[in-house]
């Protein structure tokens, strides 16, 4: 079997040029996309094509194992973990377009054009000479020359990374760790709660009475109107204002009772009283707006 | 013909992007994921710089890189999470209490 990674001749040649420029300008064009997408989780996806395309020059590079390691580690667990944590933390959350510090864009972009500027001089300086003539490490045996390095002139390094990633694990817990500072409410509690904010009934689901029941169409109500509460806030594209956990509650007319509808209010009050730490519905997840 | 200099200049700009995104996003998140993005451009160029001494150092050096990397995001997330929890915000802007 004298299969390798590492392919030969000249049709190779211009097999792995043409690979290398495809990849090259996707990769260039996708972290491009990061740095300029507003919302956080197409900067995950274009990260995601970013670490896939490195992971292909990986293989041509000659290193079959940190290829799929890059695959594995960085696009299936360090991604998806970032993903995790987006979805806790909202995932509306776009970056505001003012600049709180001014000239922040313009100077960050010519500090961006001096630094690549000086790294290419650097580069452009060194002498980098061609590949070297490839071996089997780079090939069939790359994992095992690998192993046979880390064991023995990086061995003490690599413990030292297994103490690093217990370390990690351990402040992790403890950093996503909460203590309860309170008793955990009851389910009287609860229900009372529920109560008390003047819709006792579950939020009316997406597009039930209506022609589709797609979770972006709102659902009508008898009198014919549309329910906005039914669609999240998220989907519709709307924020709540801030500082009115209530809002995405506000504004439309409610058959059976909204929280206006017995303080006799009109709909369009200002925000009523603050937000309540627990969210009656799960819909209506005030905690996500900012 | 695909030399390690190509590796090299395509690593460079990757560096550039992942440290401009860094100075401009506000994002906390946003900023680790071009972190990891630079730290993915200096992987790329350990992989060159192996491939064209002909040894496997530099893959080693860019495995520890990559382990040092997950660790780094498992505690920064957490770090986030706690202050998203405590501030309702994942904004670089909004950690401002230790300011002056």
């Amino acid at each position: 079997m004298t299969h390798s990674f590492v392919l030969a001749g000249p049709a190779a040649e211009t097999t792995r040029l043409v690979a290398y420029w495809i990849l090259a300008i996707l990769a260039v064009a996708a972290a491009l996309g990061m740095v300029l997408a507003r919302k956080a989780v197409h900067c995950a996806m274009l990260l995601a094509v970013v670490m896939l395309s490195l992971a292909v020059m990986y293989a041509m590079l000659g290193a079959p194992f940190l290829a799929f390691v890059q695959v594995i580690v960085y696009t299936g667990a360090v991604l998806m973990l970032f993903l995790f944590v987006l979805m806790i933390v909202g995932i509306s959350a776009a970056d505001s377009i003012i600049e709180t510090i001014r000239g922040q864009r313009l100077w960050a972009a010519l500090a961006g054009i001096a630094m690549l500027v000086l790294l290419s001089l650097v580069v452009g300086h060194a002498v980098i000479g061609p590949a070297a003539p490839s071996g089997a490490q780079f090939g069939n045996a790359n994992v095992s020359d690998l192993a046979h390095l880390i064991f023995t002139r990086y061995l003490y390094p690599f413990e030292i990374t297994s103490a690093l990633l217990i370390v990690a694990a351990v402040g992790a817990m403890v950093l996503a760790h909460r203590e309860r500072t309170k008793p955990k409410p009851t389910q009287r509690e609860l229900a009372a709660r529920r109560v008390a904010t003047g819709r006792p009934t579950p939020l009316p689901g997406p597009g039930t009475y209506a022609q589709h029941n797609a979770v972006d169409m709102p659902a009508l109500l008898p009198d014919g109107t549309q329910s906005e509460l039914s669609v999240s806030h998220v989907l519709s594209g709307q924020r709540a204002a801030p500082g009115s956990a209530t809002a995405v509650g506000g504004g439309q007319p409610e058959i059976n009772g909204g929280p206006r509808a017995h303080a006799g209010a009109p709909a369009t009050d200002e925000p009523q009283e603050p937000q309540e730490p627990a969210s009656p519905s799960g819909r209506d997840a005030g905690d996500e707006q900012w | 013909m695909v030399t390690p200099a190509h590796f090299i200049g395509l690593a460079v700009i990757l560096f550039v992007i992942g440290a401009v995104g860094v100075l401009v996003r506000r994002n906390a998140i946003v900023v680790f994921m071009c972190v990891e993005l630079m730290l993915n451009a200096c992987n790329l160029a350990f992989l060159a710089f192996a491939r064209m001494h002909g040894g496997l150092d530099g893959q080693v050096i860019a495995f520890f890189v990559m382990v040092v990397a997950a660790a780094e995001v498992v505690v920064g997330l957490a770090i986030l999470t706690a202050i998203f929890r405590a501030r309702r915000s994942a904004s670089v802007d909004d950690a401002n209490l230790m300011k002056y």
